[in-house]
């Protein structure tokens, strides 16, 4: 279990490198999408149209902030991550389309991703949720939103951020997916212990 | 005091009990993760309950909500038969949402269904929703503002079990669900559960169960006893905080049940995050303003 600290943009060397359990502190740009913004995303994509920010290399970050208007600026209030598993249908193709290099969310991916994170070099990293103060101050400026007829929680919101962490990887790029192996270690606990102590079949 | 001066003065009461759900955690949940930080023994488990620990006193010092997402605003009413304000409550309590999304700010997440609109104030159809209880005899109303993330609300289902699955298949469904929503629901979580003659009565106790204070057993012998099984086996799985593993997966267990039918035998879960927040006020039928999970806020207003 090793800590690092990267910079954005993100080399393929940077995520390589990691491994599931690995604790990680971004500096940088994240971009946050949700359900909704993933969905026009790949509509864009689609229809061959530019993002309004390429993610290539940079930090998608599956969260909907808090944010006040203050002197017609944006300012975050708070930011945790949202449940990534709703991105699950949507990100092998937002890795192969844009090339982004991690994701960060909470509550774990499927198998899709951890594919698309061993083919084209990615990571997924995970944040407690529901910690949103104490995210809030690394935190630095909102640099841009764009889709905010989507409403707040669904807009892309584009973020400097020091020190966001820490993070926590869960699927790597060797093909290793962390909570497929608690979920593992966990029906076998509900199988042979629990099951059986409680007379269940 | 006139109804006008009145009902100013319990819209801002319960501006500031929203404000209380979303920035200060009840004391029974904090209380229940500090004692989760000293049984677990995973470094990078204790390092998220750590964060988390942190969180809240941060966000009670500071005043920021504690979660981002601050749910769609719920309110549970239960208003004597001789409380005089009954007929304010609801425009009182929408008025309110709609100012505690300015002020705090909470997110705004009401999203029509059809239209997929999101008006920006946390209102819409039915919202806030507002659940009723009447209580005989009394001149009070006790008002409670329930905020809770969609992350763990997700992970609610209630199925008609056949009869003979009893109270077992109960069992097993409840731990079938806790297994499938894994690290999703941010455990530690408070797995709360209703039992009755249909999925409608079932779902409206399981809801019943975010209401009372973790660490209180029901009042049925017997019901104890399966909440204090069912939390062993919950914990059992192994999950621990978000997944990372360990010994604390649910903080508690709240099971409340009506009779069943001879044909049903109903289940619902409903599961709150770790985060659970909750406000609750009693309101006299002088219009004074007690705050019940939140006395600090009472040297405020006396």
């Amino acid at each position: 279990m090793a800590e690092y600290s990267l910079r954005t943009p993100l080399s393929e060397g940077d995520v390589r490198k990691l491994d599931i359990g690995d604790v990680v502190y971004i500096t940088g740009i994240v971009v946050t999408l949700r359900d909704a913004g993933h969905r026009r995303a790949l509509e864009l994509l689609a229809r061959g149209e530019k993002l309004p920010v390429d993610l290539k290399d940079l930090v998608l970050y599956h969260a909907g902030p808090v944010v006040k208007k203050v002197d017609n600026r944006w300012e975050v209030v708070v930011i945790g991550p949202t449940t990534s598993t709703r991105m699950e249908v949507y990100e092998y193709e937002m890795i192969e389309k844009t090339g982004l290099k991690m994701i960060i969310g909470k509550g774990g991916m499927g198998p899709r991703t951890a594919e698309a994170c061993k083919k084209y070099g990615a990571v997924y990293a995970v944040y407690p949720g529901g910690a949103a103060a104490l995210q809030a101050s690394q935190v630095k400026r909102v640099v841009d939103v764009y889709w905010l007829d989507l409403g707040v929680p669904d807009a892309m919101w584009v973020l400097e951020v020091e020190n966001l962490g820490p993070l926590t990887v869960v699927i790597d790029s060797k093909g290793r997916n962390f909570y497929d192996e608690v979920y593992a270690e966990a029906r076998r606990k509900i199988d042979t212990e629990i099951y059986p102590r409680l007379g269940i079949k | 005091m006139g109804i006008a001066s009145i009902e100013n003065k319990l819209l801002e009461a319960t501006v500031k009990l929203i404000e209380a759900a979303a920035v200060w955690l009840p004391d029974d949940v904090e209380n229940a993760l500090l004692k989760a930080y000293e049984i677990e023994n995973i470094p990078a488990t204790k390092s998220f309950l750590k964060a988390m620990i942190d969180n809240v006193r941060i966000a009670r010092e500071k005043g920021l909500p504690i979660c981002q997402d601050t749910g769609v605003v719920m309110f549970h009413a239960a208003v004597g038969d001789k409380f005089p304000f009954t007929a304010l409550l609801p425009s009182i309590l929408r008025k309110a949402t709609v100012e505690a999304t300015k002020r705090i700010p909470l997110r705004p997440n009401t999203i029509d269904v059809f239209t997929g609109k999101n008006p920006g104030d946390n209102t819409g159809r039915y919202m806030p929703w507002i659940d009723w209880d009447f209580v005989e005899g009394s001149d009070t109303a006790e008002i409670t503002v329930l905020l809770k993330g969609g992350g763990s609300e997700v992970i609610g289902r209630a199925k008609n079990l056949i009869p003979a699955e009893g109270l077992k298949g109960v069992m097993k469904y409840v731990i079938e669900a806790v297994y499938e929503a894994g690290p999703q629901p941010c455990p530690p979580i408070i797995v709360n559960v209703g039992i009755g003659p249909n999925v409608s009565t079932a779902m409206k106790l399981a809801y019943k169960g975010l209401l009372r204070p973790v660490g209180q057993r029901h009042e049925v012998p017997e019901v104890a006893k399966f909440e204090e099984e069912l939390l062993r086996a919950i914990n059992d799985i192994g999950f621990g905080a978000h997944g990372m593993m360990g010994k604390v997966t649910a903080l508690d267990v709240h099971v409340d049940y009506a009779p069943r039918h001879p044909a049903t035998l109903s289940v619902a879960v409903v599961i709150n995050c770790w985060a659970a927040r909750k406000a609750s006020m009693r309101i006299y039928p002088d219009g004074r303003v007690e705050y019940i999970t939140h006395p600090h806020l009472n040297k405020e207003v006396a």
